[in-house]
């Protein structure tokens, strides 16, 4: 029997939810043994060149690339799921939201006091800043949200595993927290 | 109870209460939980958030200002409530400047908690993103707009429990935000840190300054149990 | 400066009495001298009435006819509700805008002239139009504004302009409302009766509240008669705010004397002595009329002292204006609004015939209601009771605008269907007509054989007709975008329920919208149907319901057919970031 696919990705965000993911101690020892990791950064592959039956995603979309990206994870995963804060809200680095796009980057790269010949970065290798740090599912389609600030490796692993039983998502109460 | 106590039942449950409370001061004496934001039991209520909803006969009314009536029957735990109440809770997410994982208020604010306790695990209502004023100006207190969710305990606590009036609303509609009684800042008010009005705040708008992240993950009043279970408690015991 | 202002200040203050009940009366006046409120004229009012500044500043920052931004010598208010935008509103409106060198929401650099749009003014029949410093201003063109703007830079009086006239526009008159009726008649009946029989007659009439809600008159009267408490009061409803409205305009314009009559008969019959008619500050221009034929009542003893030689019978009237905020016209928020607060309305119950103004008993009746009492008083119960149809006596004045030949206001005996009205007024082509104004429904032409009527299809007044080449949606839009405006925001659910709503609904105009924003467009209007605290938002998701109720089709047609579509125009979210790094989609081919 071929195990099942999964691949995670990651967007806007620190980097935390994967820690978090490796954070299932010896039981990701249990998670090698039920599922194959496609593209993720945990193993450093690039590209989807097959579907995937589970795609685990971290952080909010804040430009071109995340939204491509993103897009390609709707489009190889039979089931999106969206973990940790910047995912689900845009999380932290939403805390832009508030300031129009152009003034955050005057004040960054223009008009901050420590600037001297500043430019905003134009590099075409770059990706464009979206006006503002989206949520995933304000870009695809997500199946399932998990939320936390990481996400907590036990929920993590319950989450998934129960995904890959198939049964019902029930988390408890000790789980679904916003921090 | 007097002799002309009111009987009546929430959900089923036959409930006695004094003929001047309304349905919410009943239900909290008998160990029944309804879901409130707005509330405060030592305030008037003020009918701000709708959380306290309940069908009445078959009419939605807020619990927290409808009275106690002979007979009535009264709807609170179903899943029609629930799913509108979560409603609720997910706009006043979507309408403030919510960032959870950065907030001293995580773990004890009651928006958050009501959003658990209802199972919302994220808000996918468009977000409005609003631009509004941080004031720090006071030597021991901060207001963070951001988190408002213009419940007017604030306002109301300073009337009622202060004797003062520091606080009111300012504009109207989405619009309308929280303003303090100075042409400045709150730091030209007569608050004091110890005015109930400061600390009476149910989520991370109203803070006392130097006092945040104190209580470890774990170990703050919604990390393990839901809001409204003290409540429930009394039920269970008595 | 300074002490000019305190003074200026300390007078108004001073002329209200110091009662703080009163600021809403101060505010005005205040605001007339001034041009705007400043936190300094807040202040100084704050102090003067003994109360707090943060509680001056709730009530005026709620108004939108207050500014606490300094402006213009001369303001000027264009309607751009959903009626005038019909009647090219929006190109008087770049007319302004172009003649002014200013955007709306701007005042001219030399501060001579501020623009302002608005909404409702009552004046939908006469489309489109505005208020400048008050002046009513109708049948606008956009050739008109050129000469218009050259009066005010003139400093001519703005009342000789041929564009400020107010047609009363009764377009039938019927026998209850715009028939003859001679002074202090119904009084003189009333003061022969006692109070209870009166109430019965109005019974025997089975009179209900042409305000919308339909409550039963004589049953509101009797309620607060017996209520205790230490005065009662009679509040008359002369708020019409609700879009497309302006049948109590007529009234106030044809036979104000008519409404005193009745809130006299009505204060007898509840034990009042005092009556206040709020009335809505768009109709300011009425002001000067009514206290005309007040001080005229005065003087024949129709009103003060003994009236009509019933000993101790006294019964005055004073005229409360507001300063624009469709919610006062609710009962309670207007009662709030009376006694100078923000017009944020009341949890009930106590209801206000328990607890009303200032606390007290007060039973709060439209301006028609009372019209209806008076001609009772005159004619009889029974006679009333022999129009209209079954559980709706007597006669209706409906308020017609939109697309139709002969706009205006029509009293018609209740039980009228839709189509005889669409005929009687030039719009048997309708597509849609929307009943009892943005709070009502719209109705589609399977609908037209329903009737005017509280058992069937109620209306407070508004009657709406849009045309067969109109984009329906763009009206519910308007609609949707008022209740938004007019969201006092005390509660959530109407707060930001609202808001919401007018998201959703733009995406799916836009053609950006999936089958799930209509059903969620369904869900969330039903939450902020049954959350909101008031009526305002118990109706404001009613014109996108009863559209999607009504004209499925015209939704289906817009959204994508599929099970999701992002939130956003990727487009558009990109384009603040290409031009600040000078970068460009298409050249690099980034498709998104
Ligand atoms: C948002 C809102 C606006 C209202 N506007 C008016 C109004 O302009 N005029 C009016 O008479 N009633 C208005 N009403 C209804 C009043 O609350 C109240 O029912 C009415 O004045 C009672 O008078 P009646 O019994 O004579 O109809 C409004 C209600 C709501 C919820
Ligand atoms: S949710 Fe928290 S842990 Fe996860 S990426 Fe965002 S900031 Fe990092
Ligand atoms: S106030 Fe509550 S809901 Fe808002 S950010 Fe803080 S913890 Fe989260
Ligand atoms: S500051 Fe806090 S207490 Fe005051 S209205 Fe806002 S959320 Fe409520
Ligand atoms: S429903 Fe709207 S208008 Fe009514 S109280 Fe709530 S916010 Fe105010
Ligand atoms: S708790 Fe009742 S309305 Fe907020
Ligand atoms: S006056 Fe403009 S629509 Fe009524």
């Amino acid at each position: 029997m071929t195990k099942p696919l999964v691949a995670t990705g990651h967007f806007t965000g620190c980097f935390g939810c994967h820690m978090s993911l490796l954070d299932i101690d010896e039981r990701i020892l249990d998670l090698v043994q039920l599922v194959e990791f496609d593209k993720s950064p945990i193993n450093d592959i690039k590209t989807f060149n097959r579907p995937v039956d589970i795609g685990i995603i971290e952080g909010g979309v804040s430009n071109s690339e995340n939204v491509e990206f993103l897009r390609e994870f709707r489009k190889y995963c039979k089931i999106l799921v969206a973990i940790g804060s910047c995912a689900l809200t845009g999380g932290v680095p939403a805390m832009r939201n508030t300031v129009p796009l152009k003034e955050c980057l005057q004040e960054a790269y223009l008009d901050g006091p420590t600037i001297v010949n500043g430019v905003i970065p134009n590099d075409p290798e770059l990706p464009i800043l979206l006006d503002r740090v989206y949520p995933c599912h304000e870009v695809v389609k997500i199946d399932y949200f998990l939320p936390g600030c990481p996400p907590s490796g036990d929920t993590l692993f319950n989450a998934i595993v129960a995904l890959l039983k198939g049964d019902a998502l029930a988390l408890p109460y000790e789980l679904v927290k916003y921090d | 109870m007097s002799k002309d106590a009111v009987t009546f039942t929430i959900d089923g449950v036959e409930v006695k209460a004094k003929p001047d409370q309304t349905i919410m001061e009943a239900a909290d004496a008998a160990g029944i939980y309804i879901p409130r934001l707005c509330y405060h039991k030592d305030l008037l209520p003020g009918g701000h958030c709708r959380v306290c909803t309940v069908r009445v006969n078959g009419r939605p009314a807020n619990a927290c200002t409808f009275p106690v009536n002979s007979g009535i029957v009264v709807e609170n735990d179903t899943e029609e409530l629930k799913a509108l109440r979560r409603d609720i809770i997910e706009m006043l997410f979507v309408e403030g400047n919510h960032y959870c994982p950065s907030c001293e208020a995580s773990g004890k604010c009651e928006l958050q908690a009501m959003a658990y306790r209802l199972e919302l695990l994220t808000p996918q209502m468009p977000y409005a993103w609003p631009k509004r004023e941080l004031d720090a100006t006071h030597p021991d207190v901060y207001l963070d707009r951001d988190r408002c969710i213009l419940c007017g305990r604030c306002v109301r606590a300073s009337v009622q429990l202060d004797g003062k009036r520091v606080f009111g609303f300012e504009n109207r509609g989405a619009q309308k935000r929280i303003a303090v009684d100075s042409a400045t800042g709150m730091g030209d008010t007569d608050l004091s840190a110890k005015d109930r009005a400061a600390s009476i705040c149910p989520t991370g708008c109203l803070t006392i300054k130097r006092q945040g992240y104190l209580t470890p993950v774990g170990k703050r009043p919604y990390d393990k149990v839901p809001i409204g279970s003290d409540i429930e408690k009394k039920q269970a015991a008595g | 400066m300074a002490e000019d202002m305190r003074s200026l200040v300390n007078q108004t203050v001073e002329r209200f009495g110091k009662d703080r009940h009163r600021l809403m009366d101060i505010a005005r006046a205040l605001h007339a001298r001034l041009g705007y409120l400043s936190e300094e004229t807040i202040g100084h009012t704050a102090q003067a009435l003994g109360i707090h500044r943060v509680e001056v500043r709730d009530m005026v920052s709620f108004y939108s006819f207050f500014s606490r931004k300094k402006q213009g010598k001369t303001v000027i208010h264009l309607c751009n509700a959903v009626v005038e935008r019909m009647k090219g509103a929006d190109a008087v409106g770049r007319a302004f805008e172009r003649e002014l060198g200013i955007h709306f929401g701007e005042t001219t650099p030399d501060d001579a002239i501020t623009l302002h749009h608005t909404a409702c003014i009552g004046l939908s029949d006469q489309a489109p139009s505005a208020l400048i410093n008050g002046i009513p201003f109708t049948n606008l063109k956009p050739e008109d504004v050129p000469g218009i703007v050259k009066a005010i830079r003139e400093g001519e009086d703005m009342l000789n302009m041929p564009q400020a006239e107010v047609d009363s526009n009764v377009r039938r008159p019927g026998e209850v409302i715009f028939a003859p009726m001679e002074r202090g008649a119904a009084i003189r009946k009333a003061i022969n009766m006692t109070p209870e029989s009166v109430i019965n007659e109005i019974n025997k009439g089975r009179l209900r509240g042409r305000g919308g809600a339909g409550f039963p008159t004589a049953m509101k009267w009797d309620f607060c008669r017996k209520a205790k408490g230490n005065a009662h009061y009679l509040v008359c409803n002369a708020d019409e705010g609700e879009p497309g409205t302006f049948k109590d305009r007529a009234i106030l314009q044809e036979c104000p004397d008519l409404v005193f009559e009745g809130m006299t008969v009505a204060g007898y019959a509840i034990g009042a002595r005092e009556g206040i008619m709020y009335l809505r500050g768009e109709y300011e221009y009425l002001l000067p009329s009514l206290e005309r034929v007040l001080a005229k009542r005065r003087h024949l003893g129709l009103l003060g002292e003994n009236i009509c030689g019933c000993e101790g019978f006294s019964f005055n009237i004073r005229i409360q204006m507001g300063a624009g905020a469709y919610v006062c016209g609710e009962e309670s928020a207007l009662l709030e609004s009376a006694e100078g607060k923000r017009g944020a309305p009341r949890d009930r119950p106590p209801f206000p015939v328990q607890k009303g103004y200032k606390g007290e008993p007060t039973s709060v009746n439209n301006v028609e209601t009372l019209c209806c009492a008076a001609r009772i008083l005159d004619r009889g119960g029974e006679w009333f009771a022999s129009m209209g149809s079954r559980d709706s006596t007597g006669t209706k004045l409906l308020s017609v605008s939109g697309d139709c030949e002969h706009p205006g206001v029509y009293e018609l005996p209740y039980g009228i269907t839709v189509k005889k009205l669409i005929d009687m007024v030039g719009a048997s082509d309708a597509q849609a007509v929307q009943v009892g104004g943005p709070s009502g429904r719209c109705l589609a032409p399977k609908d037209f054989g329903r009737s005017i009527s509280f058992e069937d299809v109620p209306t407070g007044g508004s009657v709406i007709i849009i045309g067969p080449e109109r984009d329906l949606l763009e009206c519910v839009r308007q609609f949707t975008e008022f209740f938004v405006e007019e969201s006092c925001g005390w509660c959530v659910p109407c707060r930001s329920g609202t808001t919401i709503l007018l998201k959703t609904l733009e995406k799916v105009m836009e053609g950006r919208g999936s089958r799930s924003d209509l059903a969620n467009l369904e869900k969330l209007g039903k939450t902020v149907k049954t959350m909101s605290r008031c009526g305002l938002g118990q109706t404001a998701a009613n014109p996108i319901l009863t559209t999607i109720n009504g004209f499925p089709d015209l939704y289906e047609a817009r959204i994508k057919h599929e099970e999701y579509t992002p939130a956003f125009d990727f487009k558009k979210a990109l384009e603040v970031g290409c031009e600040a790094a000078g970068r460009n989609l298409e050249l690099e081919g980034i498709h998104v």
